[in-house]
């Protein structure tokens, strides 16, 4: 792929991306193709969410952004520069201090034996962004009051099993945003918090973009809040990114059919009160051991053809920054 | 829900629930009363916490100390669940009430096959081997796996597959009530539409009830006919499906409703609920909702709101009506 064009305005490039893991015995060794040939673009100051079923690759995509596990093949640029050449073995603690990670379960990505201020104060002694008692204690209490917990010096001192699932969520925000990061990966952010309190952190993240100018990747299942947080919308199934473009156009003009079959199936009462009807045994989603040549969709898709069992599509553009990787538009 | 002249099949009456802790009892279910007309599909919707679960369990008498129902009435037909003895119960079980569990994998028992534990509960009551036999395979047809599959053991099925034979055997003894504790939750959401379409049309055919308990509003809408909305252990508000969407109430099931994101129309902000659910150790005084209340008034700290009857079937327990 031509390095050259990367413009400056990409936070976030990636190209081609894949992941397998090896599974079975010595002697029997078969792949897990659990990311395949990903490609997406982020802008700076915006949100790319990534939406799929389990199992569909989103979580490995982002691990392999954040640099977590090895990359099979393909380039990640962050910030213009193919970082998997200019730091191959590791990220740096500049790449670790721009790229940051949020996870799912604030119950889990939290320590229990030890005090808000310490998981707080951890990357600021780390990235030597603080030194002293005080200053740390008064970034801390910043940090804080940025995610909008008060009273931020009484809370600082609290254990995570005294806050509830919200405020753990934004302390995990908060540890992101100690390092000053200008992008952040946000895996399933809301998925296991209460339904009444998704909204304030939804439009937390939001806030942050607009204030701090902070990119992010979010993953969700969920494409309903991929609409409302994501100005770029991909969707992903069976490790392949399928279809991506701008969220409004996805979601008033998609034309995979498996982002169809997905958009139908989303409860949406605004869309005026349908009843459920009929028998629609959809099928399910091909195993990703050693896969089948061509498109994933194809055991289930309602327009296949003889094509789609032989090779994956390229990528095709619909519209303006609207492209799909199906047969139907492939010219 | 709504006082018919038809006899509800399940009535629900002042039902009082406690777990005992070491911190003192948690009120987890404070006098409810709803009731499920025959072939509704009844909608209880509410947070985690709020008492949705512990009511299932409560119906069935399937709680284990430390939670204790402390009152109330459950009729079916004109008899009190709450007054069964071990005997009559295990015959009642199942075969007039039965529930689908939220995860499939944790309801099946991972070293039986699916055969055996479908057959367990038909011979349990009473149903000779050769018929339950044929009845197993007819089961899995109609909620559509390949009856071929009896055979196996839960971990060869996915996740959906799962979900169907558990529902396959929550309908082995034809019940006029079946309960869905969260049913689809943990499934992808084409998964969960193909079920919920199945059961959909199962319903239609075969008759039976539903309290289908989930903290999906979204869903329920689709779903149900009627809806209840819980917080923290009561029933603030409950209103046929339709009414309750158009004309929601009860500033918690605004802020419900606030709370969904949409994947059509105009985009705009979505403001969720402020605050966090209370801790039902010591629940708020007056109305349990009143600290995370944009219409909060004096009175709502003060006095509990009585529950009113709005219209014919809406009824709705808040200080501003």
């Amino acid at each position: 792929m031509d390095q050259l064009e990367i413009p400056a305005t990409n936070i976030l490039d990636v190209r081609g991306l894949t992941k397998h893991f090896p599974v079975g015995t010595f002697l029997k060794t078969r792949q897990i193709h659990a990311v395949e040939d990903v490609s997406f673009t982020l802008k700076r100051g915006q949100v790319v969410a990534l939406v799929g079923e389990s199992g569909s690759g989103k979580t490995t995509t982002i691990r392999m952004v954040a640099r977590l596990i090895p990359v099979t093949h393909g380039e990640i640029f962050f910030e213009s520069a193919n970082i998997l050449n200019t730091e191959p073995h590791k990220a740096s603690m500049d790449y670790r201090s721009k790229v940051q990670l949020i996870f799912q379960d604030p119950f889990a990505s939290l320590n229990a034996v030890h005090t808000i201020e310490h998981h707080l104060a951890r990357p600021l002694i780390i990235h030597k962004i603080a030194t002293g008692r005080q200053e740390i204690h008064d970034r801390v209490c910043d940090l804080l009051e940025t995610v909008d917990i008060k009273p931020a010096a009484e809370i600082a001192h609290r254990y995570p099993h005294q806050l509830s699932g919200g405020q753990r969520q934004r302390v995990a925000i908060a540890r992101a945003l100690a390092v000053d990061p200008k992008l952040i990966l946000a895996d399933e952010p809301i998925s296991m918090l209460d339904v009444s309190i998704r909204m304030g952190i939804l439009n937390l993240i939001s806030r942050l973009k607009e204030e701090r100018g902070i990119s992010y990747v979010y993953i969700t299942h969920d494409l309903a809040s991929a609409r409302y947080i994501g100005d770029q919308i991909m969707v992903m199934y069976a490790g392949h990114v399928v279809e991506g473009g701008n969220s409004e156009e996805i979601m008033g003009g998609a034309v995979h059919p498996y982002t169809q079959l997905l958009l139908s199936a989303v409860p949406d009462p605004r869309s005026g009160l349908r009843t459920l009807k009929g028998t629609g045994t959809h099928g399910e989603v091909p195993s990703l051991i050693d896969p089948l040549p061509g498109c994933p969709f194809a055991a289930r898709c309602p327009k296949v053809m003889s094509i789609c069992h032989q090779r994956m599509p390229e990528q095709t553009g619909v519209t303006l920054g609207h492209w799909v990787r199906c047969h139907l538009f492939s010219s | 829900m709504n006082p018919s002249p038809v006899s509800p099949l399940l009535n629900i009456h002042d039902l009082r629930v406690v777990y005992l802790t070491t911190r003192g009892p948690v009120k987890a279910v404070d006098g409810v009363s709803f009731a499920i007309q025959p072939g509704e599909v009844v909608g209880l919707a509410g947070e985690s916490g709020s008492g949705k679960s512990t009511i299932a369990h409560a119906i069935l008498r399937i709680l284990h100390p430390p939670a204790l129902i402390t009152g109330g009435q459950a009729l079916f037909g004109n008899r009190d669940i709450m007054k069964m003895d071990d005997a009559e119960l295990g015959q009642f079980r199942w075969s007039n009430i039965s529930i689908v569990f939220q995860s499939a994998m944790n309801s099946l028992n991972p070293v039986m096959k699916i055969r055996d534990q479908l057959l367990d509960v038909m011979l349990q009551h009473g149903l000779s081997k050769a018929d339950a036999n044929k009845r197993a395979l007819d089961l899995f047809k109609l909620v559509g796996i390949d009856p071929q599959r009896l055979n196996t053991y839960p971990h060869q099925l996915s996740g959906g597959m799962r979900q169907r034979a558990v529902i396959a055997i929550a309908l082995a003894l034809n019940p006029p009530l079946l309960i869905m504790d969260e049913p689809t939750t943990a499934l992808d959401v084409v998964v969960q539409k193909d079920i919920l379409q199945q059961i959909a049309v199962l319903r239609e055919k075969m008759g039976f009830s539903i309290l289908f308990i989930t903290h999906d509003l979204s869903l329920l809408v689709e779903f149900s006919t009627h809806i209840a909305i819980m917080y923290a252990g009561e029933i603030v508000e409950q209103a046929p499906a339709r009414e309750l969407f158009s004309n929601p109430l009860h500033p918690y099931t605004l802020g419900l409703m606030n709370s969904f994101p949409s994947i059509s129309g105009e985009k705009h902000k979505l403001t969720g609920i402020p605050g966090s659910p209370p801790d039902l150790v010591m629940p708020p005084s007056g109305c349990r909702f009143h600290p995370r209340c944009p219409k909060v008034m004096p009175i709502c700290s003060e006095t509990t709101p009585v529950t009113k009857s709005i219209s014919p079937g809406h009824l709705v327990a808040c200080h501003l009506y």
